[in-house]
């Protein structure tokens, strides 16, 4: 027996040990500063990007390293929810361990008190009076109701012993603060992706990462349509419609079907005077079998429709396959006419080049594009840049660049241009090349001048000129060099229309010694520019721009800024210029669709929280005892009292109390 | 005995909240009340139910306020005069702004933040040297010139609220939008909140304290003003236009100001402990409230700040429940808050059930500040997410 009997005990022992842990301050602390701790990383990293961005920002490595620590859904990995688990079990021990004691406490004056321990209290007096017990016990009666005090009173022989409480709801703050924080975490997981997490632990779901349409996804991602709590979203072009949305898990997502279906009849953005937008709205009509007429609402931001207890909200907007009109200008080699592409957004469609045929990828069509400019004052204004679309152009091997080009020209200190944006990788931000336009707003003379550096008569010519007048200049006579000599310019331009100046210098390296390099190059440059001041000349001719007396000043900024262009070209990496010539405009409203039950759940948890937190702060709870014996036909009053909370408030009311009385009884200590 | 028992402790008992109230206190409820129904006589039409309610709600919380803590009443009186005054200046015409002697000198809405500015500045010094030179007619002059700076302030944000509906009628909003009026609100909130303790603890000590962080949101203020033009009126980004701003935003700020109060009183408290520790009867150790005081204030400063940071989370999770589709979605701004919700739960645990006191709560107060000061500045800074309004 004995032996069976102490491992019980030591049993229990442990248990007790453990509840005991569970419940205690330091581990709710620790949990607290560890959920903490958590957040800051979620915060720090982006969360649930596409997993290809995280790869290309820390390489394969630590990709991966990140991955397993689940940091790229810090709020939905096992550990995270791990701790918040232990902080819901923690705070609910708390709450069973003190809350019968909390409770008793409420209703306990404590009228046993021994008069030993009240003579130890902080706050005490004692006077001596010739009124009677009675008389006394009435007069502090009195005063302690006229106070809001309650109070319980025992009466023996020749002692009375009056104890006083007041606030004692305040204790009510630490139950209802505690049990609102598990309320809270409670029904945040009925709304949380927990069930979801579970039922892919069981092998029942699987988030698909292939781009497909909603119908042909497999069944293993699809979520059942009474799905009682799910949080996604859907883009539904103007005039089409949806009955799914799609939720997002991890490196892929899950297509949640919906019982009814959700048509956008139209999407509409107004804007301030000022060009920053005002409203996004929708014109939603839900077609339901539970209805016999479709309804018909408009959503906008803030404004959400509730149907059925699935709520949709107005989330974001993007383009709906707008259809694009397109002229392809070549760059490099430029030559002849624009091909003339009919694409829309989202679709693909192909570009012949010299190379063999290019898939180009329209992603995004935008009607406006409001931009932060800085102003004469540096102050930032916001201004239209208008109109833009974006494409990937992939080679044959797979591999794409993105560019992102305006319609219209921009003015840039006095100068206009065209717009065009190149990024090799998502990571990084656009690289801008500035097409300066002419006159009437065109890029034409800029490819036309582009185009010139590819016709070989012409650079010919242009170089025999340009060679002959410098002879003629340093009167020198010598045909037998001009041959070599127009040759050079000849092989100067063709490197410069290819790299750019960087391909001339390299040029120079490959053929000069190295102390000679500065000097040359700079005679080449020299050479190049008065080439191409010639062709563009020609081209002004060409033109009809009257340069009898030498060009303009526009004329000359802008051969400036076309060399300018030239010269970035060869990073610019597509051998077309695609011009936006025309587009047929479809917006699409992106929607969420949300069904939370768990949410009314949560809001009775806050409003426990916030009644808890006011009760705990604002409510204070004070307790008072007197002491009255009647001796040799003297009555002695000890006071003795604590306040929690405001104890400084608390004090002034005990010093106000025995004041008076010291104004007319004998004070025997602490006076 | 002259007295007899039942006259003993007579005017000790707490009387019930009509017997305690004046003329003034009647005429200052009927004022608020004939002010808030004016709002709804002339501008009713364009609220929401939800706006007539936060209407009333706050003409009864101005009246409470001004019975609980009468020199506030003052405050509203000047506020409301000088807006007034401003709003009469202005007509319908917003270029009056350059043009009208009152407007551009004294009560435009950037001119009154202007005045504030200054304000808060010469007030910081003042409570500095009046601490120093032991002082109570220049400690005086300090407190004046706060409660001066509140009244300039909280004009400023009236009349640019005014001016936003000058602007056009779609532009019109409550200024607490953006960064720039933010920190006004801070500004104001943290110096009110420091002016009721300074009467209620009786001391001026702590004023300059208090102040340098102001100080320092001023300077900020002005640097944001004068290089990015801040201070001019934008239109709202459709997310804002809800009626839960007018709520959420100035309860987080109340709870910012009060967290910033306990920051500087942790200041008080450790400049004052390690003075106390050189010199026990020293310079500083006579002129600042005693440690327990101090203590005592850093705690009821956090837990005020405490309770109104709550109720503005919860009200921001109602919020954004109906705007983003969802109470929680772990954004940056909603995390961070958490954060510093979590870091000042831990706070108060630490010292209610531990029993805390003294340097570890002051420094954690001061660290707590900074804490603060992320959520409510660096997340807009450093991290991206749906609270993108407030960029720099």
């Amino acid at each position: 027996m004995k032996p069976s009997a102490s491992r019980h005990s030591r049993q229990l022992s442990a248990a007790a040990v453990l509840f005991e842990f569970l419940g205690s301050m330091n581990l709710a602390i620790t949990l607290l500063v560890a959920i903490a701790v958590a957040s800051v990383v979620g915060t720090v990293l982006q969360q649930n990007q596409p997993y290809q961005d995280y790869l290309i920002k820390f390489g394969p490595f630590w990709f991966d390293v990140f991955k397993r620590l689940g940091l790229y859904n810090v709020y939905g990995s096992a550990w995270f929810m791990a701790i918040l688990a232990f902080l819901v079990l923690s705070t609910s021990i708390c709450i069973l361990r003190h809350t019968p004691n909390m409770l008793r406490e409420m209703r306990n004056y404590r009228l046993n008190v021994q008069r030993r321990s009240l003579a130890s209290f902080h706050l005490r007096r004692e006077w001596e009076t010739t009124m009677p017990a009675a008389e006394v016990q009435r007069l502090l009666g009195g005063w302690l109701s006229a106070r809001g005090y309650r109070y319980r009173t025992r009466e023996a022989e020749d002692q009375r012993v009056m104890a006083a409480m007041k606030g004692r709801f305040s204790k009510l703050g630490y139950f209802f603060t505690h049990i609102a924080i598990v309320v809270i975490c409670v029904g945040a997981l009925f709304d949380g992706n927990l069930p979801l997490r579970l039922r892919e632990a069981a092998g029942k779901l699987k988030p698909e990462t292939r781009d497909l349409p909603a119908a042909e996804v497999p069944a293993i991602s699809r979520l059942p349509v009474d799905n009682p709590s799910f949080r996604g979203s859907v883009s539904i072009p103007e005039g089409s419609s949806a009955n799914v949305v799609f939720l997002r898990l991890r490196e892929g997502y899950l297509v949640q079907p919906l019982p009814f279906t959700v048509e956008v009849k139209d999407f509409r953005i107004e804007h301030y005077a000022t060009g920053q937008p005002k409203s996004f709205e929708s014109d939603l009509v839900i077609r339901d079998p539970q209805r016999e007429a479709p309804l018909e609402r408009t959503i906008a931001v803030n404004h959400p429709l509730i149907y059925r207890g699935y709520a949709i909200y107005q989330s974001s907007f993007s383009d709906g396959g707008s259809g694009l009109h397109i002229a392809a200008w070549p760059l490099r080699p430029a030559a002849g006419e624009a091909q003339r592409i009919e694409g829309k957004v989202f679709e693909n469609s192909t570009l012949q080049t010299a190379q063999g045929p290019m898939t180009l990828e329209f992603t995004d069509f935008r009607l406006f594009n409001i931009n932060p400019v800085p102003d004469r004052e540096g102050h930032r204004r916001h201004k239209n840049f208008g109109p833009s679309f974006s494409f990937k152009l992939r080679n044959a091997t797979g591999q794409a660049r993105e560019y992102e080009n305006y319609m219209s020209p921009v003015e840039f200190q006095g100068r206009r241009y065209v717009l065009t944006g190149m990024r090799t990788s998502p990571a990084e931000p656009f690289r801008y090349l500035h097409i300066p336009v002419d006159d009437r707003g065109s890029v034409q003379r800029f490819l036309r001048f582009n185009a010139m550096l590819y016709d070989g008569e012409r650079v010919r010519k242009a170089a025999e000129d340009a060679t002959d007048r410098s002879f003629e200049r340093l009167g020198v006579n010598r045909p037998e060099v001009r041959g070599d000599v127009v040759r050079s310019m000849q092989r100067l331009v063709e490197r410069f229309r290819t790299g750019g100046f960087g391909a001339v210098a390299a040029l120079v390296d490959e053929r000069v010694p190295a102390d000679q390099r500065e000097q040359v190059t700079e005679a080449y440059i020299k050479v190049l520019r008065t080439i191409l001041g010639e062709l563009y000349l020609e081209l002004l001719d060409t033109e009809g721009v009257h340069t009898g007396q030498g060009a303009g000043d526009a004329e000359r900024l802008f051969l400036r800024d076309a060399v300018a262009a030239i010269d970035a070209l060869g990073a610019y990496g597509s051998p077309f210029y695609l011009q936006l010539t025309g587009y047929d405009f479809v917006q699409a409203s992106g929607l969420e669709i949300t069904r939370a039950p768990g949410k009314n759940v949560v809001y009775f948890g806050f409003a426990l929280l916030t009644v808890g937190v006011f009760l705990m702060f604002y409510v204070s709870s004070r307790r008072m005892w007197f002491w009255i014996e009647r001796r040799n036909g003297v009555t002695r009053v000890l006071a003795a009292g604590m306040g929690s909370r405001h104890p400084h408030d608390f004090e002034r009311e005990f010093s106000l109390l025995s004041e008076r009385l010291g104004q007319h009884w004998k004070v025997l200590e602490g006076g | 005995m002259s007295v007899t028992p039942q006259d003993l402790l007579k005017g000790l008992e707490k009387p019930p909240l009509w017997k305690t109230l004046g003329v003034f206190d009647v005429l200052w409820a009927l004022l608020v009340l004939a002010g808030a129904v004016f709002s709804w006589l002339r501008y009713g039409a364009s609220m929401d139910d939800y706006e007539a309610a936060i209407l009333l709600a706050s003409g009864l919380a101005l009246i409470a306020l001004g019975w609980a803590w009468k020199p506030l009443r003052v405050l509203t009186l000047m506020v409301a005069a000088l807006s007034l005054f401003a709003i009469w200046r202005y007509g319908d015409s917003l270029k009056l702004a350059d043009s009208d002697f009152f407007l551009r000198f004294l009560v435009s809405g950037q001119s009154a933040v202007m005045w504030m500015s200054a304000l808060f500045i010469a007030a910081t010094a003042a409570y500095f040297i009046a601490l120093f030179m032991r002082s109570e007619f220049i400690g005086r002059v300090a407190a004046a010139m706060t409660w001066s700076a509140v009244a300039m302030g909280l004009t400023g944000l009236m009349v640019r609220w005014r001016e936003s509906y000058l602007m056009g009628s779609d532009i019109g909003h409550i200024p607490v939008s953006n960064l720039y009026e933010v920190f006004i609100l801070f500004s104001l909130l943290t110096a009110l909140i420091y002016l009721y303790y300074e009467g209620r603890y009786r001391t001026r000590a702590l004023g300059g304290f208090v102040l340098l962080v102001i100080s320092a949101a001023v300077t900020f203020l002005l640097w944001y003003a004068w290089s990015r033009g801040a201070d001019r009126i934008q239109p709202l980004v459709p997310a804002l236009q809800s009626y839960w701003m007018k709520i959420h935003v100035p309860a987080n700020f109340i709870g910012y100001g009060a967290f910033a109060l306990a920051a500087m009183v942790g200041v008080a408290w450790l400049v004052r402990d390690r003075a106390v520790r050189r010199h026990p009867h020293g310079f500083i150790a006579s002129r600042l409230p005693e440690a327990g005081e101090l203590d005592d204030l850093m705690y009821k400063a956090v837990a005020l700040g405490f309770a109104f940071f709550t109720v503005a989370t919860i009200l921001g999770a109602l919020w954004a429940a109906e705007a983003w589709g969802g109470y929680w979605s772990w954004d940056p701004k909603e995390t961070w808050a958490l954060i510093v919700w979590l870091n000042y739960a831990a706070w108060l645990h630490m010292r209610l059930t531990r029993g805390w006191r003294g340097a570890p709560m002051a420094w954690w107060a001061v660290i707590g500040l900074f804490v603060t000061l992320f959520a409510f500045l660096g997340v807009n800074m450093f991290l991206s997410g749906l609270h993108s309004y407030g960029e720099l």
